[in-house]
């Protein structure tokens, strides 16, 4: 994270490939507890990863970074359960416990993230589908619509933050 | 959408490194602050004989408390805005002020004579001074919850509390060099309550405006 608050592209793209199933066991093992099924353990993965994104510089970078992860996901989980009506009460101490879950489920698609997705207005949805599924770069994509890259760059912020913003608003 | 999909865009996106939330945080409370102080130089002014004032206990004291709120309700709402808070901050910056108060109070009490502090603490501006402290604040709690938006804050309501004692502050800094009543009675009295309005206010509107 360090790095990739420096601008280093890559080490950030592997974190956050480290963080998402570490992130998937805890939202099981969250979701186990109040005796739901794991439909929903990946939008709560993803709700998680965009705030970790989205939300970075509240990262107090003298601090571990776990902890601060864990509060996020923590708070992204209770959000799941209470949109669906569920009285949410996550122990604190859970912290190693859960990262020594090792057998983790294998990754499915998020429920909702599919709804929210189709939510995004054209040029952004455009945009992130070009970058997210088809794997193109800012750059590429700039050049397929005829757009500036960094235009491409704002408007993949924009279409983030909407998607996170189309999370919250989703529901049950 | 698959995970990793998303993880390709969020990199994409980038990590290179948003303002830091302190930084947004100084940015809106000096807005806040020069609309304030407009405010403040507008309608009421320093008071005349402030030269002469801080020689006085009592005016440094009061000086002294409000200050120390403001200071602590920075450090808390810095602190609150994050994920990973510590609720106790938020009592930390609630009770140093207030053990200041106390103390003051004390020193008050037992230098007057009891037939004074009931004058001291109705003082003669009570009701310019309700006013003041909460108009003074409004543009500062604008501010920083505009600025708090980019926070994540653990409980959204606390981290209004803790704006709202922030500009509350600010606003009782302001005020106190304005009125003449420097009894720690009258500021017990008249600011606490003011304040508090703005805390109830804050938390009130951080519960909407700062969930993320």
């Amino acid at each position: 994270m360090r790095a990739g608050m420096r601008g280093d592209a890559r080490s950030y793209h592997r974190l956050l490939q480290e963080l998402a199933p570490v992130l998937r066991g805890l939202a099981s093992r969250g979701f186990a507890q109040h005796r739901l099924g794991p439909e929903d353990v990946e939008d709560v993965v993803q709700e998680t990863l965009l705030a970790v994104h989205l939300k970075r510089h509240t990262w107090d970078e003298r601090q571990p970074l776990f902890p601060w992860v864990y509060a996020i996901a923590r708070n992204k989980l209770i959000d799941n359960l209470r949109r669906r009506g569920r009285q949410a009460h996550l122990p604190i101490d859970d912290i190693g416990e859960s990262l020594a879950v090792s057998e983790l489920p294998a990754e499915m698609n998020g429920v909702d993230a599919e709804r929210v997705i189709a939510r995004l207005k054209g040029r952004q949805r455009e945009i992130v589908v070009a970058i997210s599924i088809e794997g193109a770069s800012a750059r590429q994509v700039a050049q397929r619509l005829g757009m500036t890259e960094g235009a491409v760059r704002v408007a993949l912020h924009r279409a983030l933050k909407s998607l996170a913003r189309a999370f919250r608003a989703d529901p049950p | 959408m698959k995970t990793d999909d998303l993880i390709k865009a969020i990199a994409e996106d980038g990590a290179a490194s948003a303002r830091p939330l302190s930084l947004r945080v100084l940015v809106a409370l000096g807005i806040g602050g020069l609309l304030a102080a407009a405010l403040f130089a507008q309608a009421l002014g320093v008071r005349p004989d402030i030269g002469s004032a801080m020689q006085t206990w009592r005016f440094v004291g009061k000086v002294v408390i409000t200050l120390t709120c403001f200071a602590a309700a920075l450090w808390a709402t810095a602190q609150l805005s994050r994920p990973d808070a510590e609720p106790r901050t938020a009592l930390a910056a609630f009770s140093l002020p207030m053990l200041l108060l106390g103390l003051a109070i004390g020193v008050e009490l037992a230098s007057s004579s009891a037939g004074t502090w009931s004058a001291r603490a109705m003082g003669s501006n009570s009701r310019l001074c309700l006013a003041s402290i909460t108009l003074l604040s409004v543009a500062p709690l604008v501010a920083l919850l505009v600025a708090l938006r980019a926070g994540a804050p653990r409980s959204p309501a606390m981290a209004g509390a803790a704006a709202g004692l922030l500009a509350g502050g600010l606003g009782a800094v302001l005020y106190a060099i304005h009125c003449p009543d420097d009894s720690p009675l009258f500021v017990a009295l008249w600011y606490v309550p003011a304040v508090a309005l703005v805390v109830l206010a804050g938390a009130a509107a951080g519960s909407r405006v700062l969930r993320w």
